[in-house]
């Protein structure tokens, strides 16, 4: 499956809730469906945007907590599987997408291209619940049975090793500066955390 | 275990007083009593980390969902953090409390640690941030309190170096 599609099958979900994202293409692909104030791009500091979205959702148990992380991302942190396995907060969706590369930059194989399994790497942390998915419609019915359960979810979403370069953005700086959507992000946040 | 447990109560209390309601934290022989405390408070979200670069993601969502926090770690897990220091609190401005057991300083009787303590200031100053020691009772609340101050004014970090003469009590 492409990536882009994915997401377009999840994004009106994903506008109404938190979400954060790996730094690159997943990123910029994100960003050319829309950019809304409750998504925060985690550019660069590979591996710990899980570790922000299990923040947000330990801090905030009424909040729904959406990661879009890359297989790439969760090599680099796989401790933090164990993390989020113990903590397991219901409110958080966990979503890979493995495209067995480091797509952003240069479409390096990784690990997961030669039979690491990063679903069962999810399973054998402690994650609760794990699906491993290569269709489209087997990620939409995925997502939502995630977010309409109160377990916390991994799915690895094998999708194609491809970047749908959206118009108007050049590699994949686009033009939302990260501290713009640094702290638009974190308003958002506080402003429905007043709302209650 | 000599660990001071009436220091560690009051670095504790100093956490409490600046409104921490999240710490992370990978233990070390000197971290035990704090760690403790933040486990027996109902009121204190305890994240137990695999690796202490995770904390400062930890650190960022509770920030980012209006929660103050603090890591907890001795000097090789800050020294294991600094990638997440320099693209997640750096480069994106945000508050980050440390604290930071320095060890492998003067007193050190454990080999394995004395590279570590070499090095902990060198790295600070190399990546800016600014840090006091807490060496005496005295110090502890008040440069807490200024280093959670700071950290929030500056959307930086901050790190306090827990010292031997605060955490170890010799011969008791
Ligand atoms: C510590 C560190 N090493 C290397 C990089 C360079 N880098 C940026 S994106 C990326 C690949 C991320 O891979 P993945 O999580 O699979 O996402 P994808 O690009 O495939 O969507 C790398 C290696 C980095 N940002 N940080
Ligand atoms: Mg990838």
């Amino acid at each position: 499956m492409r990536r882009l599609e994915a997401l377009q099958a999840i994004y009106p979900e994903l506008e109404r809730r938190v979400v954060v994202t790996i730094m690159g293409a997943v990123a910029a692909e994100l960003q050319s469906l829309g950019h809304r104030p409750g998504f925060f791009y985690l550019q660069h500091a590979m591996g710990i945007a899980s570790s922000i979205g299990l923040g947000i959702a330990l801090c905030r148990p009424e909040l729904e907590v959406v990661v879009l992380d890359g297989d790439g991302s969760v090599l680099m942190n796989m401790g933090g599987l164990t993390t989020m396995g113990r903590y397991r907060p219901p409110n958080l969706t966990h979503v890979v997408f493995d495209n067995e590369s480091l797509l952003s930059v240069g479409g390096f194989p990784t690990a997961t291209s030669a039979g690491s399994d990063l679903a069962a790497v999810a399973a054998a942390s402690g994650i609760p619940a794990t699906e491993r998915v290569s269709d489209v419609d087997a990620f939409a019915d995925a997502f939502n049975r995630a977010l309409a359960s109160d377990r916390l979810t991994t799915i690895v979403a094998k999708v194609d090793a491809h970047y749908e370069a959206p118009a108007r953005t050049k590699g994949f700086v686009t033009d939302l500066g990260l501290l713009e959507n640094r702290f638009q992000f974190a308003r958002h946040l506080r402003s429905l955390v007043e709302e209650r | 275990m000599p660990v001071s447990v009436d220091s560690s109560r009051i670095v504790y209390d100093a956490l409490k007083a600046c409104g921490v309601e999240l710490v992370s934290a990978l233990p070390e022989t000197w971290l035990v009593h704090l760690i403790r405390m933040a486990d027996d408070d109902p009121e204190m979200i305890l994240v137990r980390l695999a690796k202490e670069e995770e904390g400062v993601g930890l650190s960022a969502g509770a920030h980012f969902a209006g929660k103050r926090s603090a890591m907890l770690m001795q000097n090789h897990g800050f020294l294991a953090s600094i990638n997440g220091i320099v693209s997640g609190a750096q480069l994106f401005r945000i508050p980050l409390l440390m604290l930071v057991s320095d060890r492998g300083t003067f007193g050190e009787p454990d080999p394995w640690q004395t590279e570590g303590g070499l090095v902990t200031e060198h790295v600070l100053h190399a990546l800016r941030i600014p840090f006091e020691r807490l060496d005496t009772r005295e110090q502890v609340a008040p440069r807490v309190a200024k280093a959670m101050t700071l950290a929030h004014a500056s959307n930086r970090p901050a790190a306090l170096l827990l010292g031997r003469d605060l955490m170890w009590e010799e011969g008791a």
